[in-house]
């Protein structure tokens, strides 16, 4: 399993593994130790994980990412609803859907490149959105969203159990999905996800992945054919948000369009560009931060902020509400976007590359100055 | 010598690595106390126990197509937890009758709240009601405007055995096929709209209409324009055409135009919130009301109204026919009360969003307080078959059987001379309780169990 990784692989996974294990007491300081944020950290670290092995590597931006994250939902919804509960079936499920479906998108945007490329996939996506929001609403329910309901045929759980009273519960062979049992479903497949990124990114493969991103001119007049790559490469990232859309439909069992459009498609290009692209751990960092800000910030208020500034004289609790007030509540999106901007011009290479610059100042300051040890095995890290 | 400085500072990453490691390692073995956290559900959920207050959260639209709904429904909330603590002036606490509740919070804890952005979306309603609930720890959670938020969070409600509270929702399968154990609704219904406003349109229209609807694309919308069809039907109507717009659509010239040319003469608007506000204006811009169709008047009917859309929609609204639950120029004393207290707070009078909120927070605390307990099970037991009076509707039953409450409907109609600003709406007919009541049985659905 591990054969072929160097060292620093492995003690990145491990540490990665034990990080994401120990979330719920990582998250505490902060306030987001609840299982529902947890479980959004694990759900959209994947997405974006995913997101990175296509824009990451192959440097080909996909506007219309969200697309496949709903198709993964409602394919996974619809498991529940027609066969069982049981998440197994719905997960692989929503996968494969997911991956065909990004197959075939995939196959036409990618006969086009650059702004091109980014534009059709942005367009399939806003189809995509249309439809299942208006003219497919049979199969999606439309804006009220994809529900289970107590007569829904569940055929193989009908054979085992009779009709309980009440909603059933998604369940993972009696263990039931909402709260931490949820998180530590989400918390193994991230695990799993971020292993196979790993892997991906130290195989010839990503190495022909890259290549695509550096020169793909270069690689042609070489004799490459890049299409396969970059298709199968857009394929595995399509599966990955599959996989994102129906591990939300396993924690909550709904499915909405909003979930396809193309505000959703622009968030996971947020949360790889802030956390990093190209880099391993980056993204999820990105998607952690970036579904922070949107559940805990958007539910302060000012009376909130006053309270936590009650130990200042009553002029300077004021003019601090009065100046913080605008960015948090339903203006958190307007602090999102300062840390942004602020991220993209000095730190262009995402959070990753702010750790890698405090761990090279530790670094030097610790050992007195070998900065070329230093940095050599910190860019390693960030990798 | 420089391999040797290397390797001590290598040995000494690893060391910190390997600290990092046994710290993060020791988390991961206290994690499953986690678990145990949650063990004390097993009485109920967010138990509030010997603290000294209880939470409640409210969950309203503070952006999108209902936003202006949303704000004045925090305001009511806002004031009626104030009232609850025994603050201001006990608006409809004054009025209710009979009430358990003594001004001092709930069974002696004083009510605290937290607050929550819908975005009108189901997903980030429902993701804002679990922080509520898994972070927040609140008792009950409150909100509206939108009735396909309202039944993804009451279908939460359920999961978690937490109550809710429905604010304003009018879609017939709130308390219909997808009505919760969990979940209550003193907001009237469409086919209450539909069955009050039939003898009014019928005396003000005639037998002889041709109707075209335009309709919302949700729950909401396809429920009421299924109820106003029904009625619109029964009285010898012919439905010209219906077709559904996107919620929040914004510019809806492209839905009326065809209307010109369909040979309709009354357009019937399903929309709510700003949608209704854009598509009343743009309708009444293309010069329909001063249409003659089929040798009659052309008319526009808003089945469910409110004033702050009315405030929105200006002179457009002058003599447009439709229905509301609840107008603040009721002289009844607890309307009085309400508007008063309300007023004198925020310096204009509640909305019937507002309304339906204060009198949803007072309900549940009251239920609470019967009851003796903030156990789930026992408090739902209090709220079903619950009547009251004093609270702006006259006498009201929260029926047991699907958690829908009976009182009088307002049919009203834009007012050709407003005395004031507020002044928008003026009541044409009070259609008693009776005249709306249906079986529950029609629209199906099941409320699940007491205990999840």
């Amino acid at each position: 399993m591990f054969s072929g990784l160097t060292t620093n692989d492995k003690r990145l996974f491990i540490g990665f593994t034990i990080a994401a294990l120990a979330m719920p007491l990582l998250a505490w300081p902060v306030g987001a130790n609840y299982p529902d944020l947890l479980q959004k950290f694990a759900i959209y670290g994947i997405f974006a994980i995913g997101f990175n092995i296509l824009f990451g590597l192959t440097g080909y931006l996909s506007f219309g990412h969200a697309a496949f994250l709903g198709v993964g939902s409602y394919a996974a919804v619809w498991m529940f609803k027609g066969v069982t509960m049981n998440v197994i079936p719905a997960v692989i499920f929503g996968v494969l859907v997911a991956g065909m479906f990004s197959a075939v998108i995939g196959f036409i945007s990618l006969r086009r490149s650059g702004i091109y490329f980014s534009i059709l996939t942005l367009a399939f996506a806003q189809m995509s959105y249309n439809l299942a929001y208006s003219v497919l609403t049979p199969i999606t329910n439309g804006e009220t969203g994809l529900q289970l309901r107590q007569d829904d045929a569940r055929v193989l759980d009908r054979l085992f159990v009779d009709r309980a009273e009440g909603l059933p519960s998604t369940n993972l062979f009696g263990l039931e999905m909402s709260g931490y049992p949820g998180f530590y479903f989400c918390c193994v497949l991230l695990i799993i996800a971020f292993f196979i990124s790993l892997r991906i990114q130290r195989s010839p493969f990503g190495m022909m992945l890259r290549a695509i991103k550096t020169n793909q001119v270069r690689m042609n007049y070489t004799g490459f054919n890049t299409r396969p790559y970059a298709l199968t490469a857009f394929i595995i990232s399509g599966m990955y948000a599959g996989l994102a859309g129906s591990l939300l439909a396993v924690t909550d069992p709904l499915a909405g369009a909003e979930r396809m459009q193309w505000t959703a498609s622009g968030e996971v290009v947020l949360m790889t560009i802030l956390g990093g692209a190209g880099t391993l751990i980056g993204p999820i960092l990105g998607a952690g931060l970036i579904k922070y800000f949107e559940n805990i910030f958007s539910s302060y208020n000012d009376i909130m902020l006053s309270e936590s500034f009650s130990f200042l004289p009553d002029f300077l609790n004021d003019t601090l509400v009065f100046v913080i007030g605008p960015f948090v509540g339903e203006g958190w999106s307007l602090l999102l976007g300062i840390v942004f901007m602020a991220i993209v011009i000095f730190l262009p290479g995402g959070l990753m590359e702010g750790l890698t610059r405090i761990h090279a100042w530790y670094r030097r300051r610790g050992s007195g100055g070998t900065p070329t040890a230093g940095s050599a095995s910190s860019s390693q890290a960030a990798e | 010598m420089t391999s040797f400085d290397d390797s001590k500072t290598r040995g000494l990453t690893r060391r910190g690595v390997l600290k990092a490691g046994t710290a993060l390692g020791a988390g991961a073995v206290i994690t499953p106390s986690f678990f145990v956290r949650n063990a004390w559900a097993e009485e109920f959920r967010n138990n509030p126990g010997n603290a000294s207050s209880v939470k409640f959260g409210f969950n309203v639209p503070q952006t999108g197509a209902y936003a202006d709904e949303g704000a004045d429904e925090l305001r009511a909330y806002k004031l009626a937890v104030k009232h609850i603590n025994g603050e201001g002036d006990g608006g409809m606490m004054n009025t209710m009758q009979p009430l358990a509740l003594k001004g001092d919070g709930i069974l002696g804890k004083k009510v605290e709240y937290v607050t929550g952005d819908t975005q009108t979306k189901s997903d980030a309603a429902r993701a804002s009601a679990k922080r509520m609930i898994e972070k927040d720890g609140v008792i009950m959670y409150s909100g509206g405007s939108s009735s396909g938020v309202a039944i993804a969070q009451q279908s939460l409600a359920q999961e978690m055995g937490v109550i809710f509270m429905n604010g304003l929702t009018h879609s017939n399968d709130t308390t219909g096929k997808d009505k919760r154990r969990y979940g209550f609704r003193h907001f009237f219904n469409a086919y209450m709209s539909g069955a009050a406003l039939g003898p009014v349109l019928k005396e003000t229209m005639g037998t002889d209409r041709r109707a075209y609807h335009l309709t919302a694309d949700y729950t909401w919308g396809w429920t009421q324009e299924e109820s106003i069809k029904n009625t619109t039907e029964a009285l010898g109507w012919q439905t010209v055409n219906a077709v559904k717009t996107p919620l929040g659509a914004g510019d809806f010239s492209q839905y009326i135009t065809p209307v010109l040319n369909s040979g309709a003469d009354v357009l019937i608007l399903n929309h709510y919130g700003k949608d209704m506000i854009n598509s009343l204006t743009q309708a009444v811009q293309f010069g329909l009301r001063d249409k003659q169709v089929n040798g009659k008047d052309f008319q526009i009917i808003v089945p469910l109204y409110s004033r702050l859309m009315a405030q929105g929609a200006g002179e457009n609204i002058k003599g447009i026919y439709g229905t509301t639950n609840w107008n603040w120029s009721l002289t009844d004393a607890g309307s009085q009360a309400f508007v008063k207290s309300f007023g004198q707070e925020y310096g204009f009078p509640p909305s019937q969003a507002a309304h339906t909120c204060y009198v949803q927070t007072i309900l549940y605390a009251d239920a609470c307080a019967r009851a003796g307990t903030f156990y789930p099970p026992e408090v739902i037991k209090a709220l079903e078959d619950f009547e009251f009076d004093g609270m702006g509707n006259g006498k009201t039953l929260y029926r047991g059987a699907d958690h829908q409450c009976f009182k009088d409907v307002l049919v009203v109609r834009g007012n050709e001379n407003p005395t004031s600003q507020f002044d928008l709406l003026e009541v044409v007919k009070q259609v008693p309780a009776s005249q709306v009541t249906y079986d529950p049985s029609i629209f199906g659905g099941e409320l699940g169990p007491y205990k999840v």
